[in-house]
């Protein structure tokens, strides 16, 4: 989960990492009485889950407690790339003298962790990784001696920081693996991180994503799930423990695997190509049980989408035998009409693997309306989406 | 042979007295596996289908020579079992536990390097291997397909069922499903090598999906390495930037990361990418050395 950056500036505060003094605003009003809190020239910024803010004209100065108060009204409910300001960090504005870079994030490759530091901050550091490498430098963290201070001393040098700040820098990382440790983070990064005019260091923005599968330890972070921002059709589907991910398009596609109702969505797209460019709706994963209930659940969600026009359930039978996953849309589908109803849109079936003929018999004999049997992943694939295609 | 699971491997289940653990050490048993221990902490002297229970792997493995390890244990207690087959120097730990934080895993990643990396570790959150008619370490179903000369790695596990299942009538060495998780223990380089020096495989499938760039690492290493014919399969094309498509590493960040860069980089390498899974089977079936 990704934070925002107020959520991320109060985990740097909790470990000790210098940050601006800030208050969050969901109102002009409240960004009014914010900046007169804070004193001074502040800085007001869109709070929202991607980059280039500045750009769009969601971070902008103010001049006392009024003009903050037209700042946040200007800003609040702008649209940034997709996401709707829902709320505004007002912060005190600081006197910057020179902008660097520090983060620690997962390194796949080596399966540990990795620090990053440059002299060059403010900007993207994709952009300062390819255009000048050398001003980027790399660490390896282990993952159980962690980041101490000699080494986060050697990474500031190895940046090339300036020498007067290298200690305070060092300090900030060591403070920043707290972070990254405590909090169960995969990213934590800085940007910048400014010298001031005083020569003090701080961090004036903050991106940090923590693992959804530490929530078990980490009671304090399910209140930084944005409810606000998620899709209404994602939200109905975590509160039934469904993994879904709404998409574009029209063929709705229930699977049972991660990687096998990804393949899905491909192969659905695929072969949209000829019914002039039909896409798949959504990812829906309902896991290796696939039983009477979770058919029904995942059934319900998508024809709860209005953008659906068909759908598609492609289930290879591992461990769960073919019959009993045909016994549960039977049933799924009993339990979403009333005797007489149909389904209402049509719902291609692809069976196959374990106990595969046994499945489709009972679907054949089950005789649903609207409900198409397929032999392979690729045909169903195929008539759904030329199904989808003809609905428009 | 096989790559790392053979009829020799003498396994042991941690988490054998867990409703998912019985299921599939019954599952492991009737293909065949020569399951000899099982492990669950203050159940030491138990038997489950006769198979003696002991609390510590050290103590399995001291009474029953067991070399493998397969680790039903739920995500909070997952890095201590681990560390514990690591410590009782098992060759091999394959890791089906899903949700593990990436924490824990790069932990017992480093605590098995730091012990000499003589553990090999599987997974975490993969279905396991199967090396067919030898040895079944995992939740593959066994009777997907029979033993042959094709060697499977895949991230995912439906995926490789769907892949077996193209091509059941000719078989496979081995398939190693390594899970999707960010970080993996095992990698598609680490089977690629292993299928490479392995004489009983002819051919190797790689299956691959969004997120990080281990298909390009793969691609690069197969390039440089391996004399054997490989087809590739990649799925997340559709794949929207910024979600995670149900395996915590499959994202796709910004420009990074996506199945178009994996399949160009693996075409680039001389593998031939199918653009299903029907597809990449049928190019096995012309790539396949006539034998």
């Amino acid at each position: 989960m990704d934070l925002l950056e107020h959520q991320a500036q109060e985990l740097f505060a909790k470990h000790g990492v210098p940050v601006s003094r800030g208050r969050v605003a969901t109102t002009p009003g409240e960004a009014r009485a914010a900046a007169a809190e804070i004193g001074g020239r502040v800085v007001v910024k869109a709070q929202v889950k991607t980059g280039g803010r500045g750009k769009a004209g969601g971070v902008r100065p103010a001049d006392g407690p009024d003009a903050a108060h037209d700042v946040a009204a200007a800003i609040l409910g702008m649209d940034i790339k997709g996401h709707t300001v829902r709320k505004v960090l007002v912060t005190e504005a600081s006197e910057i003298a020179e902008e660097y870079y520090v983060s620690l994030l997962l390194d796949r490759s080596h399966r540990s962790f990795l620090a990053l530091a440059s002299r060059e901050g403010g900007v993207e550091i994709e952009q300062v990784a390819a255009e000048n490498p050398d001003a980027l430098a790399r660490l390896q963290v282990d993952p159980g001696a962690g980041l101490g201070r000699p080494e986060a001393l050697r990474l500031a040098a190895d940046a090339g920081l300036p020498e007067e700040v290298r200690d305070q820098v060092a300090e900030i990382l060591v403070r920043l693996w707290d972070v990254f440790r405590a909090e169960d983070a995969t990213l934590v990064e800085i940007n910048p991180l400014a010298r001031l005019a005083d020569g003090s260091v701080r961090a004036l923005d903050g991106k940090v994503t923590v693992d959804d599968n530490a929530r078990f330890r980490q009671p304090g972070h399910p209140r930084y799930a944005d409810a606000g921002a998620t899709d209404p059709l994602e939200a109905r589907a975590a509160a039934k423990n469904l993994n879904y991910v709404k998409l574009d398009g029209s063929v709705g596609v229930i699977g049972n695997g991660a990687g096998l109702v990804m393949s899905t969505l491909d192969v659905v797209a695929y072969a949209g190509e000829r019914f002039g460019g039909v896409r798949p709706a959504n990812f829906l994963d309902i896991g290796g049980g696939a039983s009477a209930q979770v058919m029904a659940d995942g059934l319900e969600i998508i024809l709860g989408d209005p953008d659906v026009r068909c759908v598609l359930v492609n289930v290879f039978g591992g461990i769960t035998a073919c019959d009993a996953v045909a016994d549960g849309i039977v049933q799924a589908i009993g339990m979403l009409t009333a005797p007489g109803e149909t389904i209402g849109k049509p719902v291609v079936v692809r069976l196959d693997g374990n106990n595969a003929p046994q499945g489709r018999k009972i679907l054949a004999e089950a005789a649903l309306p609207g409900v198409i049997s397929s032999d392979t992943m690729d045909g169903a694939a195929r008539l759904a989406a030329e199904l989808a295609g003809k609905g428009a | 042979m096989a790559i790392f699971l053979t009829d020799k491997s003498r396994v042991l289940i941690q988490g054998i007295t867990g409703t998912e653990g019985t299921k599939h050490t019954r599952r492991m048993v009737a293909a065949g596996t020569a399951v000899v221990a099982g492990v669950t902490p203050g159940k030491g002297g138990q038997e489950v289908d006769g198979i003696p229970v002991f609390d510590s792997v050290a103590a399995a493995a001291e009474a029953t020579g067991a070399d493998t390890s397969v680790v039903f244990v739920p995500p909070r207690f997952a890095k201590a079992a681990v560390i514990e087959a690591i410590d009782a120097e098992l060759g091999l730990a394959v890791v089906l536990t899903e949700g593990i934080p990436v924490h824990d895993t790069a932990a017992f990643w480093a605590y098995a390097q730091a012990a000499g990396d003589a553990t090999r570790i599987i997974g975490p959150n993969c279905p396991g291997l199967i090396s067919p008619g030898l040895s079944n370490a995992g939740i593959i179903p066994a009777d997907i397909t029979r033993r042959g000369r094709i060697g499977l790695v895949s991230k995912s596990g439906t995926l490789t069922y769907q892949m077996m299942y193209e091509l059941r009538d000719l078989g496979f060495s081995t398939c190693v499903g390594i899970g999707g998780d960010p970080i993996v223990g095992t990698t598609h380089i680490d089977c690629l090598r292993a299928f490479e020096d392995d004489p009983e495989t002819d051919a190797i499938v790689m299956i691959g999906e969004i997120g990080g760039d281990a298909e390009e690492r793969a691609a690069e290493y197969i390039r440089d390495h391996v004399s054997k014919p490989v087809v590739g399969y990649v799925a997340g094309f559709t794949a929207p930037e910024g979600k995670t498509m149900g395996h915590a590493g499959a994202i796709v960040s910004g420009s990074s990361g996506t199945a178009a860069a994996k399949q160009k980089a693996l075409e680039a390498a001389g593998v031939r990418v199918g653009r299903t899974p029907s597809e990449a089977a049928a190019l096995m079936r012309e790539t396949l050395p006539a034998r």
